[in-house]
């Protein structure tokens, strides 16, 4: 499956300003399907780490009160073009998506 | 018998790492402070303490009134030093502490989101640096609540 995030990282001499959207449903665990009544189960990320060269540079502890879709923005120093950034989530399932991108 | 019981001890220890995968890649995430239903007892359990010190180094940009509470974007910027973690707590939220960044040497401490509000609340960030907590505050009204239910 493709990733479903998207990342764009702006370089501002050696300061990376990275901007990172992704897709998921970021379900809290206390909403109710309309028709049934049924709960629907909570399925959230729980932890996003961004790292620059294999070495993070961000590590994100999330809980269900993050947006569905999330976003993040965040920089960091020591970085320059060719650098390769990687973004990889996990939810609550285990479900888990990465993705790559080469500083420019 | 003795095959089944081969078939079967292999298949408890197969189990068992499967269970035992999804806990080590979640050790780092503090599901305890996530859970607690109050803002001090979520600042306990993921600092150990439930006092941060005001600070007019961090600014907290985020709307006075947000019409969707599913959606309130949330800027966190601060000129304090050798940051370690900006955290984001929703005082009235069933849960409060929203989201946490652990930050490395080297990454500055200027962080965006979007986080769920259920109610109009004071939403705190808290910055911990190498010589304490510090936090800053501002009121957020919310007109349609994010939390569902």
């Amino acid at each position: 499956m493709a990733s479903k995030i998207k990342v764009k990282v702006k370089l501002k001499g050696d300061v990376a300003e990275v901007k990172s959207l992704m897709m998921h449903p970021m379900e809290t665990g206390s909403r109710k399907d309309p028709d049934s009544g049924a709960t629907i189960p909570a399925h959230h990320i729980t932890e996003l780490t961004f790292k620059n060269n294999g070495a993070t540079v961000m590590t994100v502890p999330c809980s269900t009160a993050v947006s569905r879709d999330p976003y993040f923005s965040f920089s960091f120093g020591g970085a320059k073009a060719g650098d390769t950034l990687s973004v990889h989530w996990v939810d609550n399932k285990g479900e888990s998506d990465s993705t790559e991108t080469v500083l420019a | 018998m003795q095959l089944s019981r081969r078939l079967f001890l292999g298949g408890s220890v197969a189990l068992a790492a499967l269970l035992a995968m999804p806990r080590a890649l979640l050790a780092a995430w503090p599901a305890k402070a996530f859970a607690s239903d109050a803002a001090s007892g979520a600042m306990n359990e993921l600092f150990g303490t439930d006092q941060a010190t005001p600070s007019s180094a961090i600014s907290l940009d985020a709307p006075e009134i947000a019409e969707n509470g599913a959606v309130v974007p949330i800027t966190v910027e601060t000129s304090l030093e050798n940051v370690q973690s900006v955290s984001i707590v929703v005082e009235k939220n069933p849960r409060p502490l929203a989201i946490s960044f652990d930050i490395p040497p080297g990454t500055q401490p200027n962080v965006a989101c979007r986080i769920k509000m259920g109610q109009t609340s004071p939403v705190t960030a808290v910055v911990k640096t190498d010589s304490g907590l510090f936090s800053a505050s501002k009121e957020v009204k919310v007109t349609i609540g994010g939390c569902g239910g």
